[in-house]
């Protein structure tokens, strides 16, 4: 298939994009929040993956090769919309507020399946520099391997450690933000 | 608040909400739209006619062929029994140089 559509059969490669685009969203849909943002992010990808199609190598999985490409795109995409991500605490919602209070309550009975909970760390994502945003995402979301990640970013083993405890920590400190006037 | 526990469980939260895998309609034809525009641009108008060009060559080529076989088994209406003559004729002039000279009268 990619043969074909190397060969100079375009047409072809209509079978990638319906093979892969429904993963591309699901993982595009992480970074961005808006419906535009979204597909603008994921036709990317695919155009970019049409004009690299020559730098895949037949002995590495495709797949692999895409996700690479989309993985880059999504951190060129936070990196271009760094300054939209300030949010003031005062954004917190009635419900996230009532979850936030419920967690201080009873910690351990903490509802981790409701609206609230979901857009509370889509908040506390949205602060998070776009390099700790992505490390986070990977490793703590899809429960991806430090190698793994390395090989997804293109970064060093070591600079994804420090990278990764770093963003821990600046999540910690944008909790803190969001809880310290109410519960501290 | 211990927010070690905390981000645990906003961690946790989005763990089992992942983001849904929905694609917009016609998503694909907007793409491909873009691919047959950049592959227009890759291969430039230079290139379509030299595409051009050979095809119409080797068009050209197989028509010729065609036409040269077609010839080849079909009887040439300028061979006839005249023609066999001409033929014999052509020899008798030129074995008629080879004669010996005392023959001739």
């Amino acid at each position: 298939m990619v043969a074909a559509v190397l060969g100079g059969d375009a047409e072809r490669f209509e079978v990638i994009v319906r093979r892969y685009q429904s993963r591309l969203f699901a993982t595009a849909r992480r970074y961005a929040r808006r419906d535009d943002e979204v597909e603008d992010i994921v036709q990317e990808i695919f155009l970019k993956a049409f004009g690299k199609l020559s730098t895949w190598r037949a002995d590495a999985p495709f797949d692999h090769w895409l996700m690479r490409l989309a993985v880059r795109t999504c951190f060129d995409f936070l990196r271009g919309h760094q300054r939209n991500r300030e949010h003031s605490v005062t954004e917190i919602s009635a419900e996230e507020e009532d979850w936030l209070e419920r967690h201080a309550a009873a910690p351990e009975s903490s509802d981790v399946d409701g609206d609230a909970a979901r857009s509370l760390i889509d908040r506390v994502m949205e602060q998070l520099s776009p390099a700790h945003r992505l490390i986070i995402t990977l490793l703590e979301l899809e429960e991806r391997s430090v190698k793994e990640i390395a090989s997804l970013t293109g970064w060093s083993v070591p600079l994804v450690k420090v990278r990764a405890f770093r963003a821990r920590a600046e999540m910690r400190k944008v909790l803190s933000r969001m809880t310290r006037e109410k519960y501290l | 608040m211990n927010l070690d526990q905390l981000q645990q469980v906003v961690l946790e939260a989005a763990r089992r909400n992942p983001p849904e895998d929905r694609v917009p309609y016609a998503f694909e034809q907007r793409v491909m739209a873009q691919v047959r525009s950049r592959a227009r641009e890759a291969n430039p108008d230079g290139m379509t006619w030299l595409v051009g060009f050979w095809r119409a060559a080797l068009s050209g080529s197989a028509l010729a062929l065609l036409l040269v076989v077609a010839n080849g088994l079909m009887p040439d209406p300028g061979v006839s029994a005249e023609g066999d003559l001409s033929a014999a004729g052509l020899e008798e002039i030129l074995m008629a140089s080879a004669d010996p000279a005392g023959e001739s009268w």
